[in-house]
């Protein structure tokens, strides 16, 4: 089985949806010709050509909003947002347009468009190529919302959104596009859209999170496992729809838990992941639930690294729940 | 004004000849298309003045820019209209009960009632589901035409949107993308020179807004839009073209709304009565209707029977919507994905499991 980083998993399930149908279409600012800004549909366009590798203009709301009529008509389009911080002027076609097609035509006109967009820091781009802006899209509903943190289910979670019959927000953690690796099988597969996946298994404490902020969650384990702690990890994966039975019967089990997520940390994901496990298992709880995000503040440049969560902050927080009495 | 503007109706001609293209049947269509959409108007405003119907919109005095365009369309090509255009589908033979439950929003209505009256989706007509935000239809059909023509299909998108859509961020992405692409579609700006209050010479420092489409490298043109011939026209030539794959045509339909903006809106407040009255004399009915006495092929008892036919029809499927049930609640947690969510089927059982304690009350009105 091939080794493959994020981006290498991602730019293969393109190819293998593509291969399989040829409703699938790609279209999107520099995609074409260049490869993608981040190399995501590099050798795409060679193969493919230019009517199912579309070059945009600059247009955010009119790279969402041709994919719509594209869908409407019965095309498979997937549109990719260069960074998630210019998705905003999509906005309008993202939260008025598609995710309320199907409801407001009384189901008449499904609307499968698949939004590609690279999120969160990691890269030193300061304000405008770092944010993470999915509890946007997790607060509208008719979207999916997915974010993988492996090359294996970022095939396979792509080749879902891409399959499926509903709008689907995927939004792929730029910081470990190159630096996270792992197997990925030749082929067709899937990974469905839905349950959540335990990195690993524990009895103390439940840390929820997703996308690159696993990785960080498994390094502060690491480091709390040496005091003879033993950590859960879950990996959300789908934001929405939620993986709510996993999520509660894993709190039921520790008693304590927290949320680790970049966004600005008011109203960020963690706080509907505080609220279900506060609406249903609070007797369960044997100490508060931690949020643990990026600052309410615009996202930094030169403090980046202080802005977004650490292991070593992640690890603080561990100690927190974990020793409250 | 002097600025060009596409016309065969003229007003003063003595003596007409039968278009060329079209038969006596034809104009007989069209005229009885336009006479549909008055009688619908007027029942609907009828039902929400009365209070039967929470809201309404009307098309009065722009009738000419939906029957002269339809009728020059195929029933294949595809339709992403603003709330304005519901004459289309009624054009292309649209079940009239349907759109009376749409007016009700009752369980019959095709968008189960949950969006306002005048938003309709009639997809066996290939008219799309409706937005009430301005302007976003624009680049759907533009992306709708890309994909007709990636699949080589022979028929265009058209799209329908007022002088305030120029204003909107996907006119400029619409334009743009079907210049681009080459896109088969036809933009038609039903210019009736009015956004709710606002004027056309305070919306766009330039009013003349079909000389927009040249900057993106797409041919616009002008056309009285009251003059249903000439929409016809227009529109059959530059259809012709987007299917030949010679690309996109703005159209822009010089018009005037001569209802309100909607049942909610009073245009006393913003514009003056001679203002009105002038435009009455341009009504597109009267001038097909004066046309077709010239050309010998009107008479009263035609005038009579399409009037009271069409009003017998209309009164009958609004009456009968009338009585049909609301939707059922579950209905409220459908559509929203192809299958409901397990989170979304929880929220719909309590909601179900409360019902009979829950006392709810259906009052209130949009406010615009």
């Amino acid at each position: 089985m091939p080794t493959m980083t994020l981006l290498q998993a991602i730019n293969d399930s393109l190819r293998t949806e593509m291969r399989r149908d040829n409703r699938v279409i790609l279209m999107g600012e520099d995609v074409g010709v260049n490869g993608g800004v981040f190399r995501t549909t590099e050798g795409l366009y060679s193969e493919f050509g230019p009517d199912r590798v579309m070059d945009t203009p600059l247009s955010e709301t009119g790279i969402i909003g041709a994919a719509i009529g594209m869908a409407v008509y019965g095309l498979k389009p997937v549109s990719e947002i260069q960074f998630a911080d210019f998705i905003y002027p999509a906005f309008d076609q993202i939260v008025s347009e598609l995710a309320k097609f199907r409801y407001r035509s009384g189901g008449e006109f499904p609307c499968p468009v698949v939004v590609r967009t690279p999120y969160g820091g990691g890269i030193r781009g300061g304000l405008y190529h770092s944010q993470s802006p999915e509890a946007y899209f997790t607060h509208t509903p008719g979207l999916q919302v997915v974010i993988p943190s492996t090359p294996y289910d970022a095939k396979g979670l792509l080749a879902s959104a891409i399959r499926g019959e509903d709008p689907v927000i995927f939004m792929e953690p730029k910081k470990i596009y190159r630096s996270v690796k792992g197997d990925v099988p030749d082929g067709e597969y899937t990974v469905p859209i839905g349950p959540a996946r335990v990195v690993q298994s524990g009895t103390d404490l439940t840390v929820f999170c997703y996308g690159a902020m696993v990785d960080v969650c498994e390094k502060a384990a690491r480091k709390i496992q040496e005091e003879g702690y033993s950590v859960e990890i879950i990996d959300l994966r789908t934001l929405y729809p939620l993986d709510e039975e996993t999520i509660l019967n894993s709190v039921v089990k520790t008693g304590r838990a927290m949320v680790v997520y970049e966004a600005p940390k008011t109203c960020g994901y963690g706080a509907e992941v505080a609220a279900l496990i506060a609406e249903n298992v609070i007797d369960s709880l044997e100490a508060p639930v931690k949020r643990v995000g990026g600052f309410d503040t615009p996202f930094p440049y030169t403090l980046e690294y202080v802005y977004v969560p650490h292991p070593v902050r992640v690890y603080q927080a561990m100690q927190e729940v974990l020793q409250y009495q | 004004m002097s600025e060009p503007l596409l016309q065969v109706m003229q007003d003063d001609a003595k003596k007409v000849t039968l278009p060329p293209g079209l038969s006596e049947a034809d104009l007989k269509t069209m005229y009885e298309g336009m006479v549909a959409i008055r009688v619908y108007d007027e029942r609907s405003l009828k039902l929400q003045r009365s209070g039967r119907i929470g809201f309404c919109v009307t098309s009065f005095g722009e009738e000419a820019t939906q029957v002269g365009t339809v009728a020059a369309l195929q029933d294949i090509d595809w339709i992403f209209p603003s709330y304005r255009q519901y004459g289309v589908p009624m054009y292309r033979g649209v079940q009239l009960e349907d759109m009376a439950s749409h007016l009700y929003g009752n369980k019959f209505d095709l968008a189960k009632g949950r969006q306002m009256p005048a938003h309709y989706t009639f997809k066996d007509k290939r008219f799309v589901s409706i937005s009430s935000v301005i302007g976003t239809q624009i680049i759907q059909a533009v992306g709708c035409a890309m994909a007709a023509r990636i699949k080589g299909d022979n028929c265009i998108a058209a799209t329908y949107f007022g002088d305030g859509a120029t204003s909107s961020n996907d006119f400029h992405s619409g334009l743009n993308f079907a210049a681009v692409y080459r896109a088969p579609v036809l933009f038609f700006l039903v210019n009736n020179q009015y956004a709710i209050s606002l004027p056309v010479k305070k919306q766009s420092g330039n009013e003349l807004l079909y000389k927009r489409a040249e900057g993106y490298g797409v041919p616009g043109i002008r056309v009285d839009g009251n003059d249903v011939i000439a929409v016809y026209q227009a529109t059959k030539e530059a259809a012709e073209r987007a299917r030949n794959g010679e690309g996109p045509t703005l159209l822009e339909l010089f018009t005037y709304r001569a209802g309100s903006h909607s049942s909610s809106d009073d245009p006393s407040r913003y514009r003056s009565q001679d203002e009105m009255d002038s435009w009455k004399k341009k009504d597109p009915i009267e001038r097909m209707k004066r046309y077709m006495q010239k050309l010998g092929i009107w008479s009263e008892a035609y005038e009579t029977e399409i009037w009271e036919s069409f009003r017998e029809r209309i009164n009958q499927f609004t009456t009968a919507a009338e009585e049909q049930p609301e939707p059922s609640w579950e209905s409220l947690f459908e559509d929203v994905y192809a299958q409901m969510p397990a989170s979304l089927e929880r929220q719909k059982d309590q909601l179900i499991a409360r019902e009979s304690g829950l006392e709810l009350s259906n009052e209130g009105e949009f406010p615009l």
